[in-house]
């Protein structure tokens, strides 16, 4: 007979990084939260690049921090480089990624979950979900663990990573494990398809780890981090972060490289069709790259340190499924990894996700409720879109317990709105990246201001305190203040003024200009502007960072509130959750079967459908009218 | 209210009515009028105005008068859609009324969807709830139909261009994303000046069809006229006359005409679309052949024929049997080399054809004022029908083309300013989204798969 050990309120399973957001969300909400993992060593691991962040990565985790998740915080204590990517591109684009060191970061993440109230971590292998009919859905119940133990809670959030299923290959070899050789997690598929849940079967891939001390650095070119390193979180001291930081290097790939890969096609399993699994087309493998871009004479090949307790490196840009003799062969043709010894071998792993269209846009499924999902299980791939998820996913599991109406963000408030948008209304095929530009209004998701849109959510959610609250209340009046300010201040074309301006290759005052005007000159910066503007008040750098950007791309901003307007207008139009698209009279069929698969929330996701035509949303319109005055 | 951007549209039946109707219905409605409209002497503007008065005046496309109307004006809920109203009643015709259309549409109002203002006079209540069907069936019937005539009449070649240049398009926006999202394996260094180039030839070949559609040519509008007549009447003498530009090969030996020429004409308003046809006789050359056969098919389903005679010769076989086919259908006759001395008979003419017959001279110019005359007549009394949805495709196309060009300038001048590159790709995607509307692509998830498809991205 089944015992039950305890009864909780919610319940995560998997300790990845969707994992952990979700189960210190719950926490901190209040809940009782169990988080499962099948090994307590591996919370939080980094089985693939040892870096977090990175283009449109990087948005994402300073999201993630502005609601009140825990990311941007570890890897701000745990980083050994820092680089602020597209520094020299716009705002919107630019980027933070940190090479982080694994195990470190690994370590502090688990410190913090080990160090929070009404969170239990418990090493175990969860085997079923347990739903029981209510109001004509399931509802969860409960979750059962291999040994047989039930644990009873209200929320579920699964977050299983690639480890559902799992299976490693390289070659002929094939192993039914995680990454790393952890164990994999067989039996949570069955029960998830008998409580009617459609699964895919994603892939993804690694390349090998080489010891240090093999390697020729003096062939490679070296890449140094950031001379002043920008803190992920906003809650983090800019200055107690500036430290000491590691190199990367880079080298390429050659011809000799692709003849080798080419000669041992026939061995790949990825083209022998030995991985059945959708792989990614944004991380290809090697053999991937050469064969799908044959004129390219050579690749980039980035080593990165996993750390500085270890003598492993990660070789960027090599992951590979192929036989490890041919591996071996292949690494060594690159310049300064001819003597190359491998620590672990490169592979390929395929999993069992879902099809996250059986998902409302709050990361519950439609079907059954009370369960939640997020990260690789959602067919997305990267730590950070992982991160997103889960967080989300916790918070709303646990807005479901309190009774308050769970949270959306939209695609004009975050990419975390874009993510899970896309991952929840389109047709998704391979493992999702993030990437810039999949965001239409992404001149308004800066990572620059994540906090002015995001701290005021994460207060109401409850994951931010009062005192960060009230600063950025205090950082929005600051920065209209001071662009109202630069707006109605004049200068004339005095000697001091066209001086500056001739000494920065700006054109000279024919008459008067405010300092707004100015500062919009592509070639001036508000910092410069100082200069001439005796009455600036002492601001902080994140608010003189804001007056600067909202000035100088005005235009283009204005632009974008305004197509975010129309979109709120569709996205405010709300249709019943359960309702049938077949007494629709009028709309084509291919409409009808696409929005009663996906259920959207309202007219602005309905049109975003493919298959659903502006006519089918006018249709609708007149529908939803029709059924309002009835 | 969910829609309150301002849009137009025409209307009236286009074609076959005295007074042409442009109306606007949004917020704006009455601004977006103020700035085209030129109250008569005044400096008053329509804003000022009361509602539900009627007000006299010009429409402006800048300092060129366009035509002389009255304009009523509706605000807001009192009108039919229950928004603010303004109806500009012109002279109609076509090439009048479209002009003010696209006159309204440059000064900040959007085209219409189609069946757009009944479905805004429903939404806001104006429409009673048992007809709320009927509103469904107009919305679903109009765009069936503007779909249908939307992408079946744009020209293959046309087609084909726009095509071309959105491939050009996202292929540029597909390597500043590349890079943006991958700055460490694809570097934007020195791209700026490579664009330049790029959108400079854009720019060429969007004002090329920006042309080519206010001549009508990007789709098959107007009126489908055949020219009908044995070898070597004058056909193709009077198509360049119509034309005006040295179009078809003119010679003075028979047959020299073998492809089937097509040319849009504007007459006194009425769009023509001109089909020039080898000559119709019996032939053994079997290019010939061929041209014949494709100008009585082409005739088969002509709105209107015009039908030459050549004078100076003899009524042959070949005339006999094109009067016999136009007996019945819509169609002029013309006695062409009036300049030369005349042996057919205009009575015998008359009553095999069942025609009036205007003498010409194509050679010579003369009578080509009675043919308009004829033209114009016959169309304004209604005799030829005619698709006016395919006009208001054609004025789609037109709009979506030029706002377009506004945004490669737009890049152009981003490029100028030393703005960064992520800033070309809005603009870019503008274009590539305002060509898409055209060829009845939409975006989806074509630049994701551009990206991977032709860039080297990742770890």
């Amino acid at each position: 007979m089944p015992f039950v050990e305890e009864i909780y309120d919610i319940a995560i399973v998997g300790a990845g990084h969707a994992g952990c957001e979700a189960a210190l969300a719950a926490a901190r909400l209040g809940f009782e939260t169990i988080m499962f993992t099948v090994s307590v060593d591996s919370i939080a691991l980094m089985p693939c690049n040892p870096n977090i962040g990175g283009s449109s990565k990087g948005h994402l985790v300073r999201e993630l921090d502005a609601l009140g998740g825990e990311m941007g915080k570890v890897i701000d204590k745990t980083f050994i480089q820092s680089k602020m990517l597209n520094e020299s591109k716009g705002p919107a684009v630019h980027s933070l990624r940190a090479q982080a060191d694994k195990q470190d970061y690994t370590r502090e993440m688990r410190s913090v979950l080990e160090n929070t109230d009404h969170l239990t971590i418990r090493q175990a292998e969860v085997t079923e979900i347990l739903t029981e009919e209510y109001e004509s859905k399931r509802r969860i119940i409960g979750v059962k663990t291999y040994s047989g133990a039930t644990y009873k809670c209200r929320a579920v959030v699964l977050a299983t990573g690639t480890y559902l299923n799992a299976r490693c290959i390289y070659g002929e070899i094939s192993n039914p494990t995680g990454p790393n050789g952890l164990q994999a997690a067989t039996h949570l598929t069955d029960s998830l398809i008998a409580n009617g849940v459609e699964m895919y079967r994603f892939k993804t891939g690694t390349p090998a780890r080489i010891d240090k001390r093999s390697i020729d650095f003096t062939k490679m070119e070296e890449q140094f981090g950031d001379e002043r390193v920008v803190p992920f979180s906003f809650s983090t001291d800019p200055d107690s972060i500036q430290k000491e930081q590691v190199s990367c290097w880079l080298t390429y790939t050659n011809e000799r490289t692709h003849e080798i890969i080419r000669a041992n096609l026939d061995r790949s399993p990825l083209f022998s069709g030995a991985i059945e699994g959708t792989g990614p087309r944004y991380c290809p493998s090697i053999e991937d790259k050469v064969v799908k871009f044959p004129d390219k004479e050579r690749h980039q090949v980035f080593v990165e340190p996993e750390g500085i307790h270890t003598n492993e490196m990660y070789i960027g840009g090599m992951s590979s499924s192929l036989p490890e003799d041919v591996q071996y062969a292949m690494y060594r043709t690159v310049p300064g990894l001819e003597n190359a010894r491998i620590v672990r071998n490169a592979y390929a792993i395929e999993y069992d996700c879902i099809n996250p269209r059986q998902l409302n846009a709050t990361l519950e499924f439609k079907n059954i409720d009370g369960l939640f999902s997020g990260g690789q299980f959602n067919g997305s791939s990267g730590y950070e879109e992982a991160a997103v998820q889960g967080f989300m996913a916790g918070v709303n599991a646990a807005r479901k317990l309190q009774g308050k109406e769970l949270i959306v963000l939209d695609r004009s408030q975050a990419y975390i709105g874009v993510l899970i948008d896309d991952l929840v209304t389109k047709e998704n095929r391979e493992p999702y990246r993030m990437m810039t530009s999949r965001a239409e209004y992404r001149l308004l998701l800066r990572q620059d201001n994540a906090d002015l849109r995001l701290r005021k959510i994460g207060y109401e959610m409850g994951l931010i305190s009062e005192e960060q609250y009230q600063y950025i209340l205090w950082k929005e009046q600051a920065i209209e203040e001071e662009i109202e300010r630069l707006e109605k201040k004049t200068i004339g074309g005095n000697e001091k003024v066209q001086t500056f301006l001739e000494k920065h290759n700006s054109t000279l005052l024919k008459s008067g200009s405010t300092l707004a005007e100015l500062v919009k000159r592509p070639e001036l910066t508000y910092k410069e502007l100082a200069e001439l503007d005796e009455e600036r008040p002492n601001l902080p750098e994140d608010v003189q960072v804001q007056v600067d950007i909202n000035l100088k791309y005005a235009g283009y901003i204005k632009r974008q509130m305004q197509q975010v307007a129309q979109f709120k207008k569709l996205e405010s139009r709300k249709l019943p959750a359960d309702f049938d698209y077949n007494t629709v009279k009028s709309l084509r069929l291919e409409a009808v079967q696409k929005l009663n698969m996906f259920k959207p929330l309202n007219i602005g996701q309905a049109s975003r459908i493919s298959g659903v035509s502006p006519a089918d949303i006018s249709v609708l319109m007149v529908h939803l009218e029709q059924l309002g005055r009835k | 209210m969910v829609n309150t951007d301002t849009i137009a549209a025409i209307a009236t039946a286009m074609g076959n009515s005295g007074i042409g109707i442009v109306r606007i219905s949004g917020d704006e409605a009455v601004e977006i009028a103020d700035r085209i409209f030129k109250l008569k002497g005044g400096k008053e503007k329509l804003a000022d105005k009361k509602s539900h008065t009627i007000h006299y005046g010009f429409i402006c496309d800048g300092e060129e008068v366009i035509d002389e109307v009255l304009v009523m004006l509706m605000k807001g809920p009192r009108s039919f859609t229950a928004e603010d109203t303004v109806e500009i009643d012109c002279h109609g015709g076509m090439l009048v009324t479209r002009r003010i259309l696209e006159a309204v549409l440059k000064a900040g109002a959007r085209l219409a969807d189609p069946g757009e203002f009944t479905k805004r006079a429903f939404l806001n209540g104006r429409i009673d709830l048992s007809q709320a069907e009927a509103v469904i069936d107009v919305i679903n019937a109009k765009n069936e139909y503007a779909l249908k005539s939307s992408v079946g009449q744009l020209r293959g070649s046309v087609s084909k261009r726009i095509k071309d240049l959105r491939d050009k398009i996202i292929f540029e926006i597909a390597f500043i994303e590349s890079a943006l999202d991958d700055p460490e394996h694809i570097s934007l260094d020195g791209y700026g000046e490579k664009l330049m180039g790029v959108v400079e030839d854009m720019g060429v070949e969007l004002c090329k069809l920006i042309k080519s559609s206010s001549n009508g040519r990007v789709v098959s509008e107007g009126v489908k006229t055949v020219i009908l007549g044995k070898p070597n009447a004058g056909k193709s003498s009077l198509m360049n006359v119509l034309v005006g530009e040295d179009r078809a090969i003119v010679t003075d030996i028979a047959g020299t005409t073998r492809d089937i020429l097509e040319e849009h004409i504007y007459l006194q308003g009425i769009s023509l679309n001109v089909v020039d046809t080898a000559g119709i006789r019996d032939t053994d050359d079997v290019v010939e052949k061929i041209g014949v056969t494709r100008a009585m098919s082409a005739a088969e389903d002509a709105d209107l024929i015009i039908y030459v005679v050549d004078g100076s010769r003899d009524l042959d076989e070949n005339d006999y049997q094109i009067m016999e086919f136009i007996k019945n259908r819509k169609a002029v006759v013309l006695l062409n080399k009036s300049d030369l001395d005349q042996v057919v008979s205009v009575e015998e003419i008359m009553e095999k054809s069942g025609h009036a017959v205007i003498a010409i001279s194509a050679k010579k110019e003369s009578g080509i004022d009675k043919l308009e005359e004829e033209i114009k007549s016959l169309f304004y009394e209604g005799e030829i029908d005619f698709n006016d949805q395919v006009m208001i495709t054609n004025v789609r196309h037109a709009q979506a083309l030029r706002e377009a060009y506004d945004s490669v300038l737009m890049v152009k001048r981003s490029v100028e300013d030393g703005m960064p590159e992520d800033f070309y790709s809005i603009d870019l995607m503008n274009a590539y989204e305002k060509l898409g509307l055209i060829i009845g692509e939409s975006v989806e998830d074509d630049l994701v798969n551009e990206i991977f498809s032709k860039f080297c991205m990742g770890k």
